[in-house]
Order: structure tokens, then C-alpha cells, then sequence
């Protein structure tokens, strides 16, 4: 038995600062009077800063802890600093709408950051018991915020709906862990991967066993990340649920998701990139058509975003597709990691336009209540149609370099159709993302936004980074290019 | 000795009644009991395979510690969950939480 060295700790630091920080504000939060919440969001927001800081210093450092459980790179760095970002936007887009809506409660602001600490330990996972509790710490806050508003029916179900079929995506992930764990006796990432390749030779009957598993544990991030056929869940819950919380799980519970994915796929499983390059490939293009296809008849902004949202995923799978490929593997993990951070800037600003516009008691979410909000604030409805825009894959936006490197990616790894469904369904898509921009520049209407500081911020800031990051687009590459695994 | 594919014929049944549950059962409660058990068979598979593995390497035991504490944790949110629906409709039946749809 080995004691933990200070190193341990430094591999996992910027999580460990924001998990103490969590237990703290829990505490303190009691002290803070009922009608003062907002102090509870600031603090939150404090300890999101703090670990962020602590994350920014290692930039360019590796090291692995506590006996391989925990790993520290550039994968995890670039992941953790977006999984902040999420946390931060998460917070801003809370701090007025809770208010509003009269669900604030210091909790929020805990759960939320307990449910950061999950992701970003989900990052810096090295072994499969650890990607498990990372999912679960990632999870369990998040069915709580999805039926954060206790009085409302509609979050109630989103919050039983999500936790059943998470419980049952677990479900799958574990039994799929213990197989693998079976087959190679270990559940170290690069254990398994040594005791594949050291199997493959002997040729024992282990192989199914393992094959089996590492389809269990695709299955259950398969509902994590709502690819089709495992996305039934997605539009209800993210309708349900307040829109604070949907802005941040959509985003935040995507990225772990993918990270997790990359991670371990690319570390532990490329000896079965034959058996799983047509799998992937399956649910990369379903996803895609399903998606957008039935986003059309969507008249629910929420659920309309949440169509989008696992349209997305389509395409960001598509740059796991060829992971198991040495030649392409980098440059698609990069163009997936470009992408996630393309998405989640422009989903939070999309969401962000959607809860200034929302009022009490569900109004003001259909697609329809949006006209004529050009008119009279001609800033937001430019913001939402640069998020559109954005999303569609149109420049100069950062969804448009996104979706470049993806579909290069995807033609560089051998998979030409993958990369034509994806240019296809990106038309298909403009139609229901135009329709949002239509309507609020061409109707009219009596829709008033709510002024917000920091929301107002937020819009701005994501809406800027859009099209700002857009513009260099080599430099952010090179960017997600440190973050590709070794 | 028992041989160790018994005992993974015996998960893979507890599993796939669990499934079942989930997919069948109407009751909130129900669906979470076949959850569990799905958990449970994975703690089975885990056991054994530590029993007829290395003995001396602790991770199937540790692992299996930790799926039952963290099903414990999520157990505890997600009664609350149905709780919080049963208190407001004065049902548990998950086919008539149905406000959302398509």
C-alpha cells in the first residue's frame, strides 16, 4: 500500500479546489439570508475562478497520480478549462432566472458546482472505476437541477425521466466495465489496452467477453451523450427542466460525456476500431438524420434546441469515428475537441437568448412568441442569429470552422458518406434555425426580454467569441491540438 | 469447484430480469428496483472474477464497494424524485408522466 505523495494531489488539484470550495458553500450557504441568493451564485462563481486559475497553471504540464487512477495532460487541461467555462456561463445564466422564477435556493449553486468536480474528474480519469464515480458525481446533481422546480410538474417529470434512464445508462457502463474487467483483470485505461494487445496473440476466448464490454460501456455513454437510438430521454428532459439548468447540462454533461469517450476508446480499445468503425459510423449518421430531421416539426424553442443538441452529437461523433486510424487519430480528436468547444459556446448563447426571453409559468417558448423582437431589441435578436447562424455551420462563425475540420477529419479517415450526410443534414438544419431568425426579424410582436446584467453578459460574450474566435481559427486549432492524448 | 461461468451465467440473468423490469414495469418504483438489480448483477461478475482472478489484486472487491455505495447514493436521490411526482399527482406509473411529448 502506497501513501499518496503531494504529486497525487497536484495531479487532481483544480478539481480538489473546487470540491472543497463545494463542501464549503454548502455551509455557508446556511448563513446566507433567504432573499440573498445572489451572494451564494457570486461565491460559486468565485470557486469556478479559483479552480480555473489553478487549471490555467497547469498548461503544459503532465504527470499521472494516486497509482494511475488519475491522469494529468493536455486533453485533461483543455477539457477542465472548458468544463469551467461551462460551470461559470451554468452560474450566469442562473443568477437572474432562478430569481425570477421563484425556485432560488442556495442548493443550485452547490449542485452545480458538485456536478463540475464530477466532469472534470471524468477528464483526468485513468482507470474505469474512476470514469464510473466521475459519472455518477457528474449525474446525480444533475437530476436534481433538472427538477430544481420543485412546484413545477413539468420539472418534476424531467428530473424522474432523467434519473431513470441515467440510472439505466449506468446500468450499462458498469456491467460493461466488469466485463472488460473480466477479460483482461484490470480496469487501469493502459492496463487494458496492454492486456488486449498481449490477448490478441494468445488468442483466447476472452476476446467476446471484452468485445461485449466495450460495447456496454459505448451503450451507456451513448445515453450520456444522447446519440440516436439512446436519445428518448433528451427532448423531454430538456424540456422539463428549468432552462438555467438545461443550458448547463446540455453543455457540460455533453463534453464530460465525449471526453470520457475519447479517452477511453482512443487509450484502451483501439484493438477493436475493426468491430467498432461501422458501429460508430451507424450512430454518428443516425444521429445526425434523426436529430435534425425531427428538430423541423419542432415549435418548442427548448425542445427544438434539444433536437439540435443531439444533432450535434451526430457530428461530433463523426470525429471518433476513425479513432483507432494512428494517421488520423490526432487531427480528429483535435477537430472533436475544437468542435465541443465551438458547440458549447454557442448552446450556452443560444440558451442564454432563450432564458431572457422566457416568462413565468412556460410562456414565451414557443418559436412563434419570438416575433418581432428585432424590433425593439435588435442587439439580442443579432445575438441569437449569430448563435443560428452558428449552428447551421455558416461563416464567420465558430460552428462553420467546427464543421470544416470535422467533415476534413472525417474524409482524411476514409469516410467520404459520413462527411456528405453531415454537409446534408447541416441544409436540412438551416431550415428550423432560419425559422427562429425569420421570425424575429420578419412578425411581429409583443415579446419583452428580461434585462439582465449578467446574463446580458453572457449573450455577449459567447455571441463575440463566436464570431472573434471564428476569424482565427488556425490558433484555437492549434490550441485543441495540445490537447490530443499521447 | 464451482466453475467461473456459472457464476457469469448467473449475472447475466439477474441482469437481463433487471432489464426486463426497466422495460416492462410501469411503476417508477419498479423500474428502480430493475435497475438494481442490474447493479447487482454487476457485482456479482465482479466478485467472482477478482475470486478467480488474481487474489491478490483488490480491484474487483474495491470496485464492486463502490458500485453498491454509489447505487445507495443514487437511490437515495432518485426515491426523492418520486416522491416529489407522488406528492403532486398521486401517481408513481410512468406512463402517465406524460405533459411532454413530441
Amino acid at each position: 500500500m502506497t501513501q499518496p505523495t503531494i504529486n497525487d494531489f497536484h495531479t487532481i488539484l483544480p478539481m480538489i479546489v473546487l470540491s472543497v470550495w463545494a463542501c464549503l458553500l454548502l455551509l455557508v450557504d446556511l448563513f446566507i439570508p433567504k432573499d440573498r441568493k445572489g451572494i451564494t451564485a457570486l461565491l460559486a462563481a468565485l470557486g469556478l475562478i479559483l479552480s480555473l486559475g489553478f487549471n490555467l497553471t497547469r498548461i503544459g504540464m503532465e504527470s499521472v497520480g494516486f497509482s494511475g487512477m488519475v491522469v494529468l495532460d493536455g486533453f485533461a487541461t483543455f477539457a477542465n478549462v472548458l468544463l469551467l467555462l461551462s460551470g461559470l456561463f451554468g452560474v450566469a445564466l442562473a443568477y437572474g432566472y432562478v430569481r425570477r422564477m421563484g425556485i432560488e435556493r442556495g442548493e443550485y449553486y452547490t449542485l452545480l458546482l458538485f456536478s463540475v468536480c464530477g466532469m472534470m474528474l471524468m477528464a483526468q480519469a485513468a482507470d474505469l472505476i474512476i470514469v464510473f464515480l466521475a459519472l455518477e458525481l457528474l449525474s446525480i446533481p444533475l437530476y436534481v437541477l433538472a427538477a430544481f422546480a420543485r412546484g413545477d410538474m413539468q420539472s418534476q417529470e424531467a428530473g424522474v425521466k432523467y434519473f431513470l434512464l441515467g440510472a439505466f445508462a449506468t446500468g450499462f457502463v458498469v456491467y460493461g466495465t466488469a466485463l472488460v474487467f473480466g477479460a483482461t483483470g484490470t480496469t487501469s485505461l493502459g492496463g487494458i489496452f496492454a492486456a488486449a494487445s498481449a490477448g490478441a496473440s494468445t488468442g483466447s476466448g476472452n476476446g467476446l467477453m471484452f468485445t461485449i464490454g466495450a460495447a456496454l460501456i459505448l451503450v451507456g455513454f451513448g445515453f450520456k451523450v444522447a446519440a440516436v437510438p439512446f436519445h428518448m430521454w433528451t427532448p423531454d428532459v430538456y424540456q422539463g427542466a428549468p432552462s438555467a439548468a438545461t443550458a448547463f447540462m446540455s453543455s457540460g454533461a455533453k463534453v464530460a460525456g465525449f471526453v470520457a469517450l475519447l479517452r477511453v476508446f482512443s487509450t484502451s480499445f483501439p484493438a477493436l476500431a475493426s468491430d467498432m468503425n461501422g458501429i460508430l459510423w451507424t450512430l454518428s449518421a443516425l444521429t445526425m438524420i434523426v436529430g435534425n430531421l425531427i428538430a423541423i416539426a419542432q415549435t418548442n424553442i427548448k425542445r427544438m434546441l434539444a433536437y439540435s443538441s443531439i444533432a450535434h452529437a451526430g457530428y461530433i461523433l463523426m470525429a471518433f469515428v476513425s479513432y483507432g486510424n494512428p494517421q488520423v487519430a490526432s487531427v480528429s480528436i483535435a477537430s472533436g475537441m475544437f468542435y465541443l468547444m465551438a458547440y458549447t459556446l454557442t448552446n450556452f448563447g443560444a440558451w442564454s437568448v432563450v432564458v431572457a426571453l422566457e416568462k413565468a409559468e412556460g410562456k414565451g417558448l414557443e418559436i412563434a412568441d419570438y416575433a418581432g423582437v428585432a424590433r425593439k431589441h435588435p442587439a439580442l435578436a443579432a445575438a441569437m442569429a449569430v448563435f443560428m447562424l452558428s449552428f447551421i455551420g455558416f461563416p464567420p462563425t465558430l460552428g462553420m470552422v467546427g464543421k470544416f475540420y470535422l467533415f476534413r477529419a472525417a474524409i482524411a479517415g476514409g469516410y467520404t458518406g459520413l462527411a456528405l450526410i453531415g454537409v446534408l443534414t447541416s441544409l436540412v438544419s438551416a431550415y428550423y434555425y432560419l425559422r427562429v431568425v425569420v421570425n424575429m426579424y420578419m412578425r411581429e410582436g409583443e415579446l419583452v426580454p428580461e434585462r439582465e446584467p449578467w446574463l446580458g453578459f453572457a449573450t455577449a460574450l459567447t455571441a463575440a467569441a463566436t464570431v472573434a474566435l471564428s476569424l482565427v481559427p488556425q490558433w484555437v486549432f492549434l490550441l485543441a491540438s495540445t490537447a490530443v492524448m499521447k | 469447484m464451482i466453475p467461473l461461468s456459472w457464476y457469469l451465467i448467473l449475472a447475466a440473468g439477474l441482469f437481463s430480469i433487471g432489464l426486463f423490469g426497466v422495460l416492462v414495469r410501469r411503476n417508477a418504483v419498479a423500474i428502480l428496483l430493475g435497475v438494481e438489480l442490474m447493479l447487482n448483477a454487476v457485482n456479482i461478475n465482479l466478485v467472482s472474477f477478482w475470486r478467480y482472478g488474481d487474489v491478490l489484486k483488490m480491484t474487483g472487491q474495491v470496485f464492486a464497494i463502490i458500485v453498491f455505495a454509489v447505487a445507495a447514493a443514487e437511490v437515495a436521490v432518485g426515491l426523492a424524485l418520486v416522491i416529489s411526482v407522488y406528492r403532486s399527482r398521486n401517481t408513481v406509473i410512468a406512463d402517465e408522466l406524460d405533459m411532454m411529448k413530441w
